[in-house]
């Protein structure tokens, strides 16, 4: 969210850098570890990262699992524009394709999105899901939760909890999008 | 994005590219077991036909519904207020008053979209006025080109027939020489208008002497009730001299395609096994319609309720 608003033609005044390379690679680290030991292995496990950022990240995380458990765990990416509830309010947005290579039925599917915010997009992401299949559970990491939840949804696994005032702007940088791996935390000058 | 779609005069080629790519993602929805988006939950759009539809209005139904817009369906026959002699301005007040966000409409009378659009609040969509234009068939075709060249800069594309009549291929040449195409428009001297030199695209009465060397080859329907008009002598001589029967189509380019945009009438300007030979993508046109609809509502309802003004354009001079 924080991101997109900031992405729209508004400019973005840096107030700080709060994680580096080393610590997104570090956050995605344990988050794989916790994935797989929450799940109690990976049986089951699809990843769906949620566009556009959140795609790039549950790569990485299924890259992750397989460098340590030897499995790889099936990853796809899912384009939730067509499930917001603003679609009315902010007009159509630019679409991305869903893929989400394996049928989710009976499957246990991580979401795995950048940046935790109000939760609408999550809210969008359980619509858009449902409508592919009906898997056994749905489960929600991401990489930043900033706070200002506007729906009852909560991350089960987080790299970093970021507390934020609500006309602050939080960036996630992803090498395969914005050529660095960050997190910026900065204001929007409207 | 654009309020209505009266004409492809309306589109640059990045609003055509536009349009086609969120086409591209909306068809994947077509593969799903639920195939259906809650995108424009709450709107309402109308199918306002004063021509006979096949594929146009129930293409344009199910978009609608798969994007979760309710449709009402109105045909101009004996069964609506039309046979009762209500006008075409009062019908559209009426439409209006209910409240739709949208209005598809075929007319016979060209420019029949333009001046409902002056009327109403609603978006229009021109699904066929006259023989003026059918902006979203050339949408769709344009659609189902791409799917198997990746430019449209310098393809070459021939329009076969009764271009004089059609608006396919007016929304068609638009279109393609917008995308950069190389377009080709055959046909007997009576069934070209005058005015197609001005379109952008070569004229030729000979399909012998171009077939050779085109990409696409895309035959229009021959209107039989045009016979009487003594436009051309017969419909087996039509036939001869340009429908596409097999031997024409042995001296097309590897990897060439036929295109129709239907009813077709097989033995006149297409023959039935070219209709059915691999090179025909006669039936993806028919299923890429949908997409490319949806695509449309998608864009053009996706946004600010539709209350803002919208600007008519002008009425191109190209009516017949």
């Amino acid at each position: 969210m924080g991101r997109s608003r900031a992405s729209s033609g508004l400019d973005f005044a840096l107030k700080a850098r709060v994680m580096e390379a080393t610590d997104v690679r570090r956050a995605l680290t344990r988050i794989s570890h916790e994935i797989v030991e929450h799940n109690k292995g990976t049986d089951d496990l699809v990843l769906v990262g949620i566009r556009t950022r959140g795609a790039p990240l549950a790569d990485r995380v299924a890259n992750s699992i397989a460098s340590f458990e030897g499995v790889d765990v099936p990853s796809g990416a899912l384009d939730v524009s067509l499930y917001r509830d603003d679609v009315a309010l902010r007009g159509p947005r630019h679409l991305e394709s869903t893929t989400v290579p394996v049928d989710i039925d009976g499957r246990i599917v991580v979401l795995v999105d950048d940046v935790l915010y109000t939760g609408r997009t999550i809210r969008a992401a359980f619509d858009a899901i449902l409508d592919l299949g009906r898997p056994r559970a749905i489960r929600l990491a991401v990489l930043v939760d900033r706070g200002h939840r506007e729906l009852p949804i909560r991350a089960d696994h987080v790299g970093k909890n970021l507390p934020t005032s609500a006309h602050e702007v939080v960036q996630v940088h992803v090498n395969e999008i914005d050529g660095e791996d960050a997190v910026l935390i900065g204001e929007v000058q409207s | 994005m654009i309020k209505h779609l009266l004409s492809m005069d309306q589109l640059s080629a990045d609003q055509i590219t536009h349009v086609l790519d969120t086409a591209e993602q909306l068809r994947s929805v077509t593969d799903r077991p639920i195939k259906k988006l809650p995108t424009l939950r709450g709107r309402t759009v109308c199918n306002l036909f004063y021509e006979a539809s096949t594929r146009t209005r129930i293409s344009f139904e199910l978009a609608a519904k798969r994007l979760s817009a309710d449709v009402i369906n109105f045909s101009a026959d004996s069964k609506s207020s039309v046979a009762k002699g209500e006008s075409f301005k009062d019908t559209a007040w009426t439409l209006e008053a209910m409240g739709v966000d949208a209005i598809i409409v075929r007319h016979s009378s060209s420019g029949a979209p333009h001046q409902l659009a002056r009327w109403v609040k609603a978006s229009v969509l021109n699904a066929g006025d006259g023989s003026h234009e059918h902006p979203t068939q050339a949408l769709l075709d344009l659609f189902s080109i791409r799917q198997h060249f990746k430019d449209f800069e310098g393809l070459k594309v021939s329009i076969v027939g009764d271009v004089l009549h059609s608006r396919v291929a007016r929304s068609n040449v638009k279109g393609l020489v917008t995308m950069g195409a190389d377009v080709t428009l055959v046909g007997p001297p009576t069934l070209i208008p005058p005015q197609a030199a001005g379109w952008g695209a070569t004229i030729s009465h000979d399909l012998d002497s171009v077939i050779g060397d085109v990409d696409i080859c895309y035959l229009l329907r021959v209107q039989k009730e045009r016979q009487n008009e003594q436009l051309f002598p017969s419909l087996r001589e039509y036939a001869a001299l340009w429908g596409l029967d097999s031997r024409r189509q042995a001296r097309m380019k590897r990897d060439s395609l036929v295109m129709h945009p239907g009813p077709m009438n097989r033995g006149v300007e297409i023959s039935a096994d070219v209709s059915e030979s691999p090179r025909s993508i006669i039936l993806d046109q028919v299923s890429n319609g949908l997409a490319v609809r949806m695509s449309l509502l998608y864009l053009m309802l996706g946004g600010d309720r539709p209350d803002s003004a919208g600007t008519v354009p002008e009425l191109s001079e190209q009516l017949v």
